[in-house]
């Protein structure tokens, strides 16, 4: 019974302590089921999106940029569907037997396979690695075929910009490249893995517009960041489809009349519109090298090259106008109130302090009018008429045409030139203006320089007698045919009208014609012999170098015996048809020789196409307002 | 037999038959209702398959069942008799492991017998509160004051704690120490005892930090300041946590946890699987395992204070304390209440042995049960 009673105490002890145990166990459970709620309550919201954040990446998908059309939906710019192989690790196996399999059916450099060997070992196993870009049909289905051969290798299908005008339209379009680093604005869209934006010419002015906006994807992946599926796709906006107003046929006409020149420039314009109907500089390079990706050899060439390939001389080229700027002396001559018919004496020279000034004709052209002076480009005129005008009042009258500042075509690097004042020299030089000068200005040469543009715009105006500014692009094209009757051509420019009487305008036109229909005109030889589409021209050849007095007493050398460097430029400035004018054009012949015999004929050669193939008279692609397009740059 | 007089009226000795009757069937329905959401968050880590894991474990739970059963059939005093035999076998497999225990997981914790991958520092749980239950047994309350009554008892708990603690087993380690503390509490040993013990212990934590590898130093660290470093040593931690939190009330659905599927989550059919369960099932599943383990703890402590003999009484509480400091530590672990230390959560983790360890401890309590009213002299074996 003593054990029992002992052992009666010990089973209340026991109970005292278990049941403490007990409680103690208890409270500590509570506190789990606390923490439970704390976190799957209190805190629930932020863990959720923790776990959305750990599972869902968001994917950009590029948008397919938009095409570029001709006046009359040609395109320009494509995108082309380009094949690249790629290579995954993990369904490889052996990379190097791969690969070296993968080199008997495509073409594939040492550089290429080691690039791809580095990148392997970086990536992890289910990241695809480019193998190669730009594979051709034949390739592809090469590398399918022997599928079996090649495990972990499939093709991918991507886009390209394609140019099929290549490099005939190369200064118009410009071209599209990787993104560079000073290109990142934060748009996450840019710093995707191959894309690629305008870096020159309608592609970089319109590049926002032709992107477009990036869709996304929603993709679940897992902890090793493999993808598991897509949960969600929000397509992106392809960019827009810009037209532009040039003729891609006459672009490529006029492209190829320039190839015989070494280095030389053309525009061809709608005179009641501004539109340009082709705009070209050679020697041009071509676009589609640089989304393939330039070598640094090539970029070297390019930039090298003397003749400067890429610069697009037609809007950045300033050359001294000549001849051709001898219209707005004439014009500012009749605002002066000068009497076109008086007639001054032309000797073959005129003699301005102790200084001689020739005339192109060293005999003179004896006694000649306005009409005359244009016609014969007799220099001594001129002078004769810029000493009573004055170079201000002749600046104005070019000012008034387009000249001495950028038309404000949409590209981007044009140039506005120059057109000297009195003020303009005391600025620039910091010297006064000598009465020489005038008399050097007065016939496009010294101080004075123009673009291809420039000269091209001062014809429409001539022609047209409105403040015609020149356009490359007409509009995104519209989704849908507009109803039938609706102007197609969505708003025709309204240009605000030049202030000169056309009583002037035609003095002008008709020297114009003369030069060019008139037997003894400068450009008689170059002249359109179709009826009905006669043009109107004016020569122009401007010196590149001081003619000595010792060398003109010997025999001005001719421009064949010159090294090229040192030719004159040759250039013509025009428009027709001369009785209804609709298209003008203006040539710039780099180091050419003389205006009449190497600018006049391809000028001519030009307007005879242009009205041969009258893009202005027929239908163009429809097209939305042309406000909304976004500029960059 | 070497068992002793029976006082009570009450004939204590059962047949087979009746002893089966006398089985707690609601602990076993209880266990089963546990083991059943084990497999099927086995199911579910395996991505909806049966194999790898939620087969072979239902194949295990199966076996374990049926030794649950045995051992709790089996005398209450046929475990007294051999409480020191199966200690000191633990305790030699114990040492064996150290000797040529095959190298897992960066520590040496298994002898593979061919079938089964053995865990000596398992079966220790259960042979150390064994062993500790037929000491108390037969020292009389007023020689518990005595400290030199505790020498052996300490040494019993500290030895393979020790070992355990070499291999390295933190997690495993801490355990026995808790376990054999909650005996020594049950047991009678006074208050201040404790409180100097945890006052000596709380002083050795900056010694004991020496002795302590980089891993353990990391984790403990990594605790303390889990966001300190997301990706490395905190990685999952944090995932854990975000796992756990994110399955708010009510979960993301069976096999929708998306922490677990797409790997975020570490160790997702072993240590951490009850995260799984709070993601998938949300606030609901959690406390509702969470309860159904607080109904066994109940069951074991009710039993415990049941029994009519010492040594059953300080067996199941000791028992019991282990199944609680199991899912104590695996639940305060995924919570991120508790380091990294690598502590199963019972039959619900994936893992032989430690089922089996849960299986047999379930067993010895029911015996417990089956024989409380047999009652065993002090001495046990020298009364006869």
């Amino acid at each position: 019974m003593l054990q029992k009673n002992e052992d009666n105490e010990r089973q209340r002890a026991f109970t005292r302590r278990g049941l403490l145990l007990g409680g103690a166990q208890t409270l500590l459970l509570a506190g789990l089921a606390g923490r439970m709620y704390y976190l799957q309550v209190i805190e629930s919201d932020r863990y959720k999106t923790l776990a959305e954040d750990n599972r869902i990446n968001l994917r950009l998908l590029p948008p397919p940029r938009g095409r570029i059309l001709d006046r009359f939906g040609l395109p320009l710019a494509t995108n082309r569907q380009n094949f690249r192989v790629v290579l995954v690790r993990e369904h490889a196996g052996d990379v190097e037997k791969v690969l070296m399999a993968l080199s008997r059916l495509i073409e594939l450099n040492e550089h290429d396979t080691k690039r791809v060997l580095r990148e392997v070992s970086r990536k992890r196993g289910f990241v695809p690695v480019t193998v190669r870009e730009n594979l051709t049909w034949d390739e592809v289905s090469r590398v399918e075929v022997n599928g079996p051969e090649l495990p972990g290798v499939t093709i991918e299908m991507g886009q390209i910009r394609d140019y099929p005008y290549a490099d005939s339209m190369a200064h118009v379009l410009g071209y599209v490249a990787a993104v560079a680093e000073r290109d990142l604005t934060g748009d996450p869209l840019l710093e995707l893995p191959g894309f690629r934006i305008g870096k020159n010419g309608i592609e970089q002015k319109y590049d926002l517009a032709l992107r477009g906006n990036a869709g996304t994807s929603q993709i679940e992946v897992n902890a090793y960041g493999r993808v598991i599926r897509e949960l969600n796709r929000e397509e992106g906006k392809p960019g827009d489809e810009l037209v532009l107003t040039v003729d891609g046929g006459l672009q490529t006409f006029v492209h190829q009349r320039l190839q015989g020149e070494k280095s030389a420039s053309a525009v061809v314009m709608d005179i009641e519109n501004g539109d340009v109907l082709a705009l070209a500089s050679v020697p041009s390079f071509d676009p589609n090298a640089f989304n393939i990706g330039l070598t640094y050899k090539q970029w070297n060439d390019l930039i090298n090259d003397p003749l400067h390939p890429l610069t697009n001389k037609a809007i950045a080229g300033m050359y001294a106008p000549g001849s051709t700027f001898k219209m707005m002396v004439a014009l500012a001559a009749l605002k002066a109130g000068i009497n076109p018919n008086q007639k001054v004496f032309c000797p073959g020279y005129m003699t301005l302090g102790r200084s001689r000034f020739h005339c192109w004709k060293r005999g003179g052209h004896g006694w000649v009018d306005m009409h005359e002076g244009i016609q014969h480009s007799c220099d001594v005129y001129f002078y004769d008429t810029s000493r009573k005008v004055g170079i201000d009042n002749i600046a104005a009258m070019a000012n008034r045409f387009g000249l001495g500042e950028k038309v404000g075509i949409d590209l981007n690097g044009e140039k506005g030139g120059v057109i000297p004042t009195r003020d303009w020299k005391l600025a620039n030089i910091g010297e006064t203006w000598q009465g020489g000068e005038t008399l050097v200005a007065s016939i496009g040469q010294g101080f004075v320089l123009a673009t291809p543009l420039q000269l091209a715009t001062m014809a429409a105006r001539i022609a047209s007698g409105k403040q015609v500014t020149p356009r490359l692009t007409r509009g995104v094209r519209a989704d849908a045919e507009p109803p039938e009757g609706e102007a197609a051509e969505a708003a025709v420019p309204d240009f605000a009208p030049l202030e000169v009487p056309p009583a002037h305008l035609k003095v002008i036109r008709e020297a114009m014609d003369a030069v060019s229909n008139h037997p003894r005109g400068t450009a008689y030889r170059a002249r359109i012999q179709e009826e009905g589409m006669e043009l109107a021209g004016k020569t122009g050849t401007s010196q590149v170098r001081r003619i000595t007095l010792a060398e003109r007493a010997a025999g001005v050398t001719k421009n064949e015996q010159l090294p090229w460097r040192r030719r004159d430029h040759a250039l013509f400035v025009s428009f027709a048809p001369v009785h209804k004018p609709r298209y003008c054009c203006a040539v710039v012949v780099e180091h050419g020789g003389g205006g009449s015999a190497v600018a006049a004929p391809i000028a001519r050669d030009i307007l005879l196409e242009t009205q041969q193939r009258d893009p202005a008279g027929r239908r163009s692609l429809p097209i939305v307002a042309a406000t909304q397009i976004v500029e960059r740059g | 037999m070497a068992i002793d007089i029976f006082l009570s009226r009450r004939n204590p000795e059962l047949t087979l038959r009746q002893k089966f009757w006398q089985l707690n069937w609601g602990m076993v329905l209880l266990l089963c209702l546990i083991a059943g959401v084990g497999f099927a968050m086995l199911y579910s880590a395996a991505n909806g398959s049966m194999t790898p894991w939620a087969s072979r474990q239902m194949i295990r739970f199966g076996l374990g069942l049926v030794l649950m059963f045995t051992v709790a059939l089996i005398d209450i005093r046929f475990w007294f008799r051999y409480a020191y035999l199966i200690y000191f076998a633990a305790f030699a497999l114990l040492v064996a492991v150290e000797v040529m225990g095959t190298i897992g997981m960066g520590a040496q914790r298994w002898i593979d017998l061919g079938f089964i991958r053995l865990q000596p520092s398992e079966m220790m749980k259960v042979a150390l509160v064994l062993a500790l239950a037929r000491y108390f047994h037969g020292v009389a309350s007023e020689d518990i004051g005595r400290p030199t009554y505790l020498i052996l008892p300490i040494m019993l708990a500290v030895a393979p704690a020790g070992l355990v603690l070499k291999q390295p087993d933190l997690g495993t380690a801490g355990m026995l120490l808790l376990a054999a503390g909650a005996v020594f509490f049950a047991a009678g040993v006074r208050w201040w005892k404790f409180a100097l013990v945890i006052v000596a212990g709380l002083g050795a934590i900056p010694i004991g930090w020496q002795f302590l590898h980089d891993y353990q130093k990391a984790r403990v660290m990594t605790f303390l300041n889990p966001e300190n470093d997301p990706l490395g040593a905190g990685y999952h931690s944090l995932q854990a946590m975000i796992a756990f939190g994110s399955g708010a009330v009510t979960g993301k659905g069976f096999m929708q946890g998306t922490q677990s599927h797409l790997n975020f989550l570490p160790e997702k059919q072993t240590d951490f699987i009850f995260t799984m369960l709070a993601e998938e099932f949300g606030l609901v599943g959690s406390l509702g395992l969470l309860g159904l383990y607080f109904l066994v703890l109940a069951y074991g402590l009710a039993i415990s204070l049941r029994a009519r003999n010492q040594f059953a009484r300080v067996l199941a509480l000791g028992l019991t304390t282990n199944l609680f400091l199991y899912v104590f530590i695996n639940m305060a672990m995924v919570m991120g209440m508790f380091p990294v230390v690598g502590v199963p959560l019972p039959l619900v983790s994936y893992g032989g042995t430690v089922l089996l360890t849960v299986m047999i401890a379930m067993g010895l309590i029911m015996s417990c049960y089956i024989h409380r009213d047999i009652r065993i002299s002090r001495r046990g074996t020298a009364e006869v």
